[in-house]
């Protein structure tokens, strides 16, 4: 047996420089699982491609919607890409309550670990899933025609926008986590929200079509600033980015706080 | 010399269901602990009291005289916890499964390698430490889990039912890789079992628990030279006999609860 004396105790880490290790640690184990399991990279990509390729397709000829210049295809693909990756974060709580059936979650939370730490490791962690997602669209819609930036200060932007964005779709999803409990709730409840999330949004046409209580929806919609953001950033369109990004922060920092108060009813 | 657990009137309830009542305890450093009792004894509630899964008042739980009340993360430092559940994560392999608790107990990453596969290696995993962990088998996730607990070099190990649904080989292999470690590092081990005869052969001491409280406590062979004193037919009691004694009455109808019980046989399950 190779263990003849007790090796040292580890140092512990204190104060700030938990949270960016906990960080790190959690998107390691995101990468490495999704280096086993490729599937679910190339299951996620259909749904995109068909969005961008029928609907999008279809509704650049229509030309009913104002899209200020922009060819249609090109307005959508910003919105496929917040839509998309929000899809994903959404169902992100399926894992947390598998986690907590299997012990997995109970045996992190006894580790040095503060719960707001283990959830913002979580986040980011859906966040690394969300930008691998992004980079699957971008490519799509690149080979669809659409002309985005290369810009690589803009395509950091990007990837920000698309991290806080998921960070908070999947704080929101590991707050219902941990308020339903099971499975089968969340999944019914991740479905019921996903869709007024994308349509009360600016995801497919721009806000000022939209009727007034529908606009004051989507004012409250973190995915309208994340495509606010991202077309702003890959298209060059005129946008809000310092607004965007802030909101996208708050609703970040409020999710985590969110539902790390909620994760202890997951670890009873 | 500080004992490695103290637990004074620790109580704890869900709802109107007092599941510990007033527990009393003292684990002594380098012992090999055993928490025994039936399903729904209160045994794993216990653990996770300890654990900081389960908010306890200060002065209830201290490990190696740290409150676990007021003082979380350091106990966390000195804990490795393997819960009932298997654990493991089946979507990784071996080693990253051992990784992910080097990361999070902030082993410095040129150590780190080392480390983890110290850890392998001292549960006879190092072989097969980079075949994805949904291959392995029961008695192999076990051990696993118990390099998962070791990484960190923990002062505390506690193992909450750890051969639960295991064949006799995967077992016996277990507690041989628990009372290696011990004998190697002098770790202190607490553990929850309901299988007597495990407690009576690995354990340093028992604590006998029954419907929250501890009935009896000492060594197996004092415990059973206990009831063969009192009995006095020449008979030759086991450790069963000694519980079914203090537990006394209603033995029978305390199962367990529906969730206890649902969640042993899905591990057994698991293990298969």
């Amino acid at each position: 047996m190779g263990w003849t004396c007790s090796p040292p105790r580890p140092a512990p880490r204190t104060g700030w420089r938990v949270l960016p290790a906990r960080v790190a640690a959690m998107c390691v184990v995101e990468l490495q699982k999704l280096r086993h399991d490729r599937t679910e990279l190339y299951t996620r990509a259909i749904q995109p491609a068909l969005w961008l390729l029928i609907f999008g397709e279809t509704f650049t000829r229509i030309r009913a919607i104002p899209t200020g210049g922009v060819p249609y295809l090109d307005y959508l693909a910003p919105g496929i890409i917040a839509q998309s990756t929000m899809f994903i974060a959404i169902f992100y709580g399926i894992q947390i309550i598998w986690e907590r059936d299997s012990g997995v979650l109970t045996k992190l939370l006894v580790t040095p670990t503060p719960r707001a730490a283990l959830v913002t490791g979580k986040a980011f962690a859906a966040g690394v899933k969300a930008v691998i997602q992004a980079v699957v669209v971008v490519l799509i819609a690149t080979l669809l025609g659409v002309g985005m930036t290369w810009n690589p200060l803009r395509l950091l932007g990007v990837l920000v926008t698309v991290v806080l964005g998921s960070a908070f779709f999947s704080c929101l999803s590991m707050t219902i986590a941990g308020i339903v409990l099971t499975r089968d709730r969340l999944m019914g409840i991740g479905q019921a929200i996903t869709m007024p999330l994308f349509f009360a949004s600016n995801a497919l046409y721009p806000t000022a079509i939209m009727p007034g209580w529908l606009q004051a929806i989507s004012m409250v919609n973190p995915l309208s600033y994340e495509v606010d953001a991202l077309r702003g950033l890959l298209l060059g369109t005129p946008a809000h980015l310092a607004l965007d990004g802030g909101v996208l922060l708050l609703a970040a920092v409020l999710g985590i706080t969110v539902s790390s108060s909620l994760l202890g009813r997951l670890a009873r | 010399m500080t004992d490695a657990l103290t637990c004074a009137g620790l109580r704890y309830s869900f709802g109107d269901t007092l599941a510990v009542d007033g527990l009393d305890l003292s684990v002594t450093q380098g012992e090999i602990f055993g928490l025994l009792g039936p399903n729904g004894a209160g045994k794993t509630t216990a653990i996770r009291c300890v654990t900081t899964l389960l908010p306890v008042r200060p002065g209830m739980v201290r490990v190696f005289g740290r409150d676990a009340a007021a003082d979380r993360m350091a106990v966390r430092r000195l804990l490795g916890y393997v819960p009932q559940q298997l654990s493991a994560d089946a979507r990784l392999t071996g080693r990253e499964n051992v990784s992910l608790f080097a990361r999070v107990f902030d082993i410095p990453r040129r150590e780190r390698a080392a480390r983890v596969a110290q850890a392998l290696e001292a549960v006879g995993l190092a072989d097969v430490a980079d075949r994805m962990t949904a291959t392995f088998s029961g008695g192999m996730i076990r051990r696993l889990e118990l390099a998962q607990a070791l990484v960190s070099s923990p002062r505390l190990l506690m193992l909450d039912e750890p051969t639960i649904g295991l064949d006799p080989i995967a077992r016996t292999s277990v507690w041989e890789h628990i009372q290696a470690v011990r004998a190697a590092t002098g770790m202190t081990v607490l553990v929850t079992t309901h299988y007597m005869d495990e407690a009576d052969q690995y354990c340093d001491r028992v604590a006998l628990m029954h419907q929250g409280q501890i009935r009896a406590i000492g060594a197996p062979k004092e415990l059973t030279a206990q009831l063969r004193e009192r009995r006095g037919d020449g008979s030759d009691p086991t450790l069963e006999d000694v519980f079914r004694e203090v537990a006394g009455s209603g033995l029978e109808e305390e199962g367990g609860k529906f969730r206890d019980v649902r969640r042993t046989r899905n591990t057994a399950r698991r293990v298969g």
